[in-house]
């Protein structure tokens, strides 16, 4: 018997407790998904993607060049011809089957975002996956209900959509593009991010599983040249761009003086601002889940926080406290709170930016915690003492890293909450309620939590402000940048 | 009513005030709801497996108040437990005894009697249990026959109407005033979460008894539904932690009452850990008061050991 459990731990600690990959069936080597097929890239190149854990390769995927982003907007305009003229209820039952498949296959596909981006699992399990059957789900229920959805106008699809998305929710920001693109009766040619390739593909066998007309969904891979072919092609109707507001301004100048639609959501530097009246513990699990989730690799980040001068201390204290209880390492294993860095290039822009904090004064917190020997990994990292003028509370780090910083009055939280090229969201927490609507009412942010943060659902609409883009995307709100009206 | 002699208070010194008690409760952060359910589900998602989940389960064992407080109660009744908290599982010496075993003052001496030499403690509730709704010298008198019966640790009530109709000092010197009767005995105070409803005043309740002197803070009486809830729990445990960073005093916590099975046993430790750490993972400074429970552990611990799925009819009913 003893032989069966030979170390008896002495005290209560996690063992590991790894999630099989035995799910995940990927091929050596993918095409282009086009009209309903893979297809060999004319561009004969392919690419690595590889596990940012352990930095194995996983699989490689093809380059899409310009002659096979042109291959996959040809597809989508005919399918366009026939998807678009099929009545709502028709696609909604493409919509719902999709939604369920996605549903009863989600452990793979979980399993598969975590090892091709590096989340931890309980994440792309718990959140990911439940929210992109949920958008499939709620956006086959508009398909055959766009005429009541904006009165006075009689909506039609724009036609051929291209859409670039990044690599923080691979699979959630693949549904939130082709939920409602699909469900207005556009047909898509997404290109997923160069380093999270493998969901978007495994997304494309399935649309095919569920029976869904070829060229309906085409899937281009590839890197940043690709996704420039895309929205230089002049078949395409509508760009929908999620990433950096960097890109975003180059997409911008693209499709300028063409009659493409283009809604961007770009990068952000989220205000949390803590008032002396919030209930203490739970802002600080909303702190770090605004910071931590997903290792920061989050657009609306809450990587700003103001915390009122008169409970500083203390509440910085808590943080610090609660920060050397989170996990960092392994993806896969069940209790990892925060997984691997996307990628070397993202590692390095964290460092270099948390390297500027150090330089400009900031004073760094780290609690000890032993990273992976292989992977891209970085400690959760806070800083105080930050100025407004320091880099780290000015720029997007889209990493583990907050700066915190102080203010005395709610009209100095909103000066300096605001004090931004961006506008994505913010986070406020307080009892007194209201207070909360007084600040939602002067922050400049598309999304104003109270209490809570990074709370997603598929009927809310999502979107910033300023360099963090246009349009929204969830809700009804949604639909729109996929249709254009016609006067009834 | 007489003012308690005074005693070496760790936040209030010795002579406390209602305006000092009122300030020192003010100071208590408010709690959000819907976030501590939301903390709550999310750590029930951590994943205990085989070392831990064998170390959790025999943890969860030594940690069991074992619980019997019916009218019904006889000294064969409280016989019987006693021989099952010695040894929890007769097939199986090791499994470890459980922490104490729970009753009323008048099975104290019973109990007292089957439990000599076992290791295991005699905690008796007191102060008029389950309502509290009886004068401070009854309270009193109740404690000390349980005390002069031999009990180890006593488990009083707080007087719920007096908290909620804002008397806080009424039920802080009624604590002292039991502290003071126990001496050296272990305290534990029961809150009634169940009554108390809000976090907020689970929360006040909570800085409340730890001031007045409580070695442990306990959920409920069992006899009021909702009992031991684990957002309840942890409510206690972050005024746990507080108090702990205000004076330096460890105080234990003691969900009781509906925790049947182990799979939810687990989760509560989880709770434990992740808000207090080591120091609180031992039976000084966690208890669980319940009486189903027990089977579930033994039932799961051979599951593990042996791979072999058990009948809960291979298990002693006491």
């Amino acid at each position: 018997m003893s032989e069966a459990h030979p170390a008896e731990p002495t005290e209560f600690t996690y063992v590991s407790s790894r999630e099989a990959t035995d799910l995940v069936a990927l091929d050596d080597r993918y095409g282009l998904w086009i009209d309903g097929t893979f297809r060999t890239p004319t561009s004969k190149r392919y690419l690595t993607t590889v596990n940012p854990a352990t930095e194995e390769p996983l699989a490689q995927v093809a380059e899409a060049g310009e002659r096979d982003v042109d291959r996959a907007v040809r597809a989508a305009r005919r399918a366009f011809e026939t998807w678009g003229r099929l009545p709502g209820k028709e696609r909604a039952k493409y919509l719902y089957r999709i939604a369920r498949m996605l549903q009863e296959r989600a452990r793979e596909f979980a399993v598969l975002e975590t090892l091709d981006g590096g989340k931890p699992i309980k994440e792309s399990r718990d959140v990911d996956l439940p929210l992109v059957a949920a958008h499939f789900f709620y956006y086959a229920g508009w398909a055959d209900k766009l005429e009541y959805a904006f009165p006075g106008i009689r909506p039609r699809p724009l036609g051929v959509a291209g859409q670039i998305i990044p690599w923080n929710f691979p699979m959630l920001m693949l549904a939130w593009k082709v939920a409602p693109a699909l469900a207005a009766g556009n047909t898509v040619v997404l290109k997923p991010a160069e380093t999270t390739p493998l969901t978007a593909l495994a997304f494309a066998q399935l649309t095919a599983e569920a029976g869904l007309p070829p060229g309906v969904v085409n899937i281009v891979t590839g890197g940043g040249e690709t996704g420039a072919a895309l929205v230089r092609h002049p078949g395409v109707d509508k760009v929908a761009f999620t990433g950096s507001t960097e890109v975003g301004k180059l997409i911008q100048k693209a499709v300028a003086g063409t009659p493409k639609r283009l809604t961007l959501e770009l990068g952000g530097k989220a205000p949390h601002v803590i008032f002396e009246d919030a209930p203490v513990d739970q802002a600080i699990e909303g702190v770090i889940n605004g910071i931590f989730f997903n290792q920061g690799h989050v657009c609306c980040a809450g990587s700003r926080l103001f915390v009122q001068e008169s409970i500083a201390d203390r509440f910085v204290d808590k943080l610090k406290r609660r920060l050397s209880t989170l996990r960092v390492g392994d993806p896969l294993d069940k209790n990892t709170d925060i997984g691997a860095i996307n990628s070397p290039e993202q590692l390095d822009k964290i460092t270099e930016l948390v390297d500027s904090g150090v330089e400009e004064g900031a004073e760094i917190y780290q609690p000890p915690c032993r990273l992976p020997e292989r992977g891209y990994f970085f400690a959760p990292t806070l800083f105080t003492g930050v100025s407004q003028s320091h880099r780290i509370a000015q720029e997007e780090i889209f990493g583990p890293v907050l700066s915190i910083m102080t203010f005395r009055t709610p009209d100095e939280a909103v000066e300096k909450a605001n004090n931004t090229p961006y506008g994505l969201s913010a986070g406020v927490w307080t009892t007194k309620g209201s207070r909360i609507l007084w600040m939602a009412d002067r922050l400049r942010a598309g999304v104003v939590w109270a209490n809570t943060y990074n709370k997603f659902d598929p009927a809310s609409p999502f979107g910033g402000y300023q360099e963090s883009g246009f349009g929204r995307e969830g809700g009804r709100h949604g639909l729109l940048p996929y249709l254009e009206g016609v006067p009834r | 009513m007489t003012t308690p002699a005074p005693l070496t208070l760790p936040v209030l010194g010795t002579h406390v005030t209602p305006q000092a008690l009122r300030a020192y409760l003010e100071a208590t952060p408010p709690v959000d709801e819907v976030a501590v359910h939301e903390r709550v589900a999310a750590l029930a998602t951590r994943s205990i497996k085989r070392e831990t989940k064998r170390y959790a389960l025999d943890l969860a064992v030594r940690m069991t108040d074992l619980t019997t407080l019916e009218g019904r109660d006889t000294p064969g009744k409280v016989r019987q437990l006693a021989a099952k908290a010695r040894r929890p599982d007769p097939t199986d010496p090791s499994i470890p005894p459980v922490a104490a075993l729970c009753v009323y003052p008048a099975m104290v001496p019973a109990a007292v009697d089957a439990l000599r030499g076992s290791g295991v403690k005699v905690a008796a509730v007191a102060t008029y249990f389950p309502s509290g709704q009886a004068p401070l010298e009854v309270k009193l008198a109740d404690t000390r026959a349980a005390l002069a019966a031999g009990a180890d640790e006593i488990d009083m009530v707080i007087d719920r109407g007096a908290f909620l109709a804002g008397d806080h000092m009424k039920v802080y010197e009624e604590i002292v005033a039991v502290r003071e009767v126990c001496g050296s005995a272990h305290l534990k105070v029961i809150l009634e979460t169940g009554e108390l409803v809000t976090f907020d005043n689970v929360r006040k309740a909570s800085m409340l008894a730890m001031a007045a002197g409580a070695d442990f803070i306990k959920t409920s009486t069992g006899k009021v539904a909702p009992a031991a809830t684990r957002p309840v729990t942890l409510v206690m445990l972050e005024a746990i932690r507080d108090f702990a960073e205000l004076t330096g005093i460890g105080v234990g916590m003691k969900p009781a009452g509906g925790i049947r099975t182990a799979k939810d046993a687990i989760r509560y430790l989880v709770l434990l850990y992740e808000t207090l750490g080591s120091a609180w993972m031992t039976p000084d400074r966690f208890r669980f008061g319940a009486s189903s429970l027990l089977n579930d552990l033994l039932m799961q611990i051979r599951w593990v050991r042996t791979g072999v799925y058990q009948r809960p009819d291979d298990f002693t009913k006491d």
